[in-house]
């Protein structure tokens, strides 16, 4: 039986010790070392993420909460120790507060069907900012398409900030909930949360905060935030795929009707009637991705040896270092330049189309993102077809970051 | 520079994509088909104007993307003009080959050689998708039928 880690951070922070937890980090694209900055679409999984993973299934692996077999033993407390470990990361107040998903977008889903489906008229209002991810908008959608629902959109400043103020503005009489991202994953920008929240409930409205970047980059509280609902996924935490999780205060997820029917979520099944078990499991249809809760929890330890403090530091660092050089570039449009931002660098280049230049910087062997991010409502804020985005994660290097505008530089001399 | 790079982006491929033929609306077109890519949000829209015969009397295409869309979109139009619809859906036949990187049968030889410059895309498979929207827009423009989709 594995005791949960209580490792202490070591002060400081440096990237090239932790690059060697990450293998894959050496592995060489087209002859060229990679240069992996893709870490806002997905970010590469640390040895001690894949050992618990392999450990847990070599060694301790059943079906949880079925058996009273000795193993099933083990992996329902392992399981529920992972959902502890959550608990701790984003300082619930309760380990019944985190409902384990497939994803930041299977969390966010359950909200739109469980919570405010049945409390949506026709014409009641969901707030939402220009800048969401599609995950945090096409749910919103679907209870506009089938129960008339009325999306209201923020608008973000010029530079990609957005004025809580201007949430306050959103935020009518039939509003019934606010939507939005902690931070940006096109603009980088991390939105002032607390205040959000607390001028939605001074109107009485709840608010879901996605935190599928924001978890990555930032400390959460989520009892200090007071948000409702908060969204992470595991896969971009250094964790594996298939997992992530959806917190929710006791009250509204105790008011929440079941989303997926099956086995663990019941209480009671008859032929005539069902009764539901109490949140999380009621959210919890079927076997759940138990393997991957144990990896997720294990990259969570993984960020609990490292000072956190000091990789936002070196991912600053990165981002100042990237932006400043590309802005160089006088066909370069940088797209997001908030006072607060996370380590994330969306730009244009004049005359050349984000896919050429990607394409381009593959063969360098820099891993970048173009296209529109799933944030077409941004792109067409900003006037953008597409942009290449780099994003920095706590073991990239400026190193890398000069292989990347090098890269980028060459891209423009092929292409025109 | 990197070979497949050199490949694909050829000073063909760069000119046509750059200097696009064709590009602009068609006042009398007879035809219009508009293709989207959901992957990039790339899009494109074909004029086509037939003739009694069903002959492309003229075309033209309108849109915004990548050097590979743009410049087989243009190479594509400047192909194009003169043919029956028949000829075109034969002419897209074999380029979808080439761009995977199969053989292009049944090509005459003068086609084959002009599109033999997109055939560098088949190292680039993520790019493919780029490089046929044009074609399939023009075809189901032709069929009059539903917006085309590279997916
Ligand atoms: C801001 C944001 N929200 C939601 C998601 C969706 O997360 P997932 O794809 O893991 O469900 C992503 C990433 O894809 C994201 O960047």
């Amino acid at each position: 039986m594995t005791a949960q880690p209580k490792l202490k951070p070591i002060p400081g922070f440096d990237p090239l010790t932790a690059r060697k937890d990450f293998e894959i980090l050496v592995r060489r694209v087209y002859g060229k070392p990679l240069a992996y900055l893709d870490n806002a679409a997905s970010a590469q999984k640390p040895r001690p993420v894949l050992d618990a993973m392999y450990d847990f299934a070599s060694g301790e692996y059943a079906n949880v909460h079925r058996g009273v077999h000795y193993l099933s033993a083990v992996a329902t407390e392992r399981y529920e120790a992972a959902r502890e470990t959550v608990r701790r990361f984003l300082n619930a107040a309760h380990a019944d507060e985190i409902v384990f998903t497939k994803g930041g977008t299977e969390a966010i889903n359950l909200v739109a069907h469980s919570y405010l489906a049945p409390r949506i008229q026709p014409g009641d209002e969901i707030v939402l900012s220009v800048m969401e991810h599609h995950s945090n908008i096409v749910p919103w959608h679907f209870l506009r398409e089938r129960y008339g629902a009325v999306l209201r959109w923020i608008d973000v400043n010029d530079d990609g900030s957005l004025d809580a103020g201007a949430v306050d503005a959103a935020i009518g009489p039939k509003t019934k909930l606010v939507s939005i991202a902690h931070m940006s994953n096109v603009l980088g920008t991390i939105t002032p949360l607390k205040e959000i929240v607390a001028r939605a409930h001074a109107k009485g409205v709840p608010v879901l905060a996605d935190g599928c970047q924001g978890a990555v980059h930032l400390a959460v509280d989520v009892r200090d935030l007071n948000v409702d609902f908060y969204v992470l996924t595991g896969h971009k935490l250094y964790g594996p795929t298939g997992i992530g999780a959806l917190y929710g205060k006791r009250a509204p997820l105790k008011s929440m009707r079941p989303f997926n029917g099956g086995g663990e979520m019941i209480r009671e099944v008859t032929r005539d009637l069902v009764t539901y078990a109490d949140p999380p499991a009621r959210f919890e249809a079927g076997t759940p991705p138990i393997i991957e809760a144990v990896g997720l929890a294990a990259a969570i330890d993984y960020l609990g040896t490292l000072d956190r403090a000091a990789i936002a530091a070196h991912e600053s660092d990165l981002l100042a270092h990237a932006t400043e050089q590309v802005k160089e570039l006088n066909w370069v449009r940088v797209i997001g330049e908030a006072k607060d931002k996370g380590s994330i660098l969306s730009f244009e280049t004049d005359g050349i189309h984000a896919h050429d230049v990607a394409t381009i910087l593959d063969r360098e062997g820099v891993a970048v993102r173009a296209g529109h991010h799933c944030a077409q409502p941004l792109m067409e804020r900003f006037g953008a077809a597409s942009t290449t985005r780099a994003s920095f994660a706590l073991y990239n290097t400026r190193e890398e970051v000069d292989v990347f505008v090098a890269a980028l530089r060459k891209a423009r001399s092929i292409l025109t | 520079m990197d070979q497949g790079l050199r490949e694909l982006y050829q000073e063909v491929i760069l000119d046509h994509s750059r200097h696009p033929r064709h590009f602009g609306a068609l006042e009398d077109a007879t035809h219009t088909g508009e293709g989207y890519n959901p992957l990039c949000g790339d899009r494109v829209k074909i004029y086509l104007a037939l003739d009694a015969e069903n002959r492309i009397r003229d075309i033209a295409f309108e849109g915004k993307g990548c050097a590979i869309s743009q410049a087989s979109a243009s190479m594509m139009t400047d192909m194009l003009v003169g043919r029956t619809a028949k000829e075109a859906e034969r002419l897209m036949g074999g380029f979808l080959h080439l761009v995977k990187g199969e053989d292009p049968n049944g090509l005459a030889e003068q086609d084959r050689e002009r599109l033999e410059v997109m055939g560098g895309i088949s190292e680039f498979p993520m790019r493919v998708k780029c490089a046929t929207l044009a074609w399939h827009t023009m075809k189901s423009a032709l069929e009059g039928g539903a917006a085309a989709k590279t997916e």
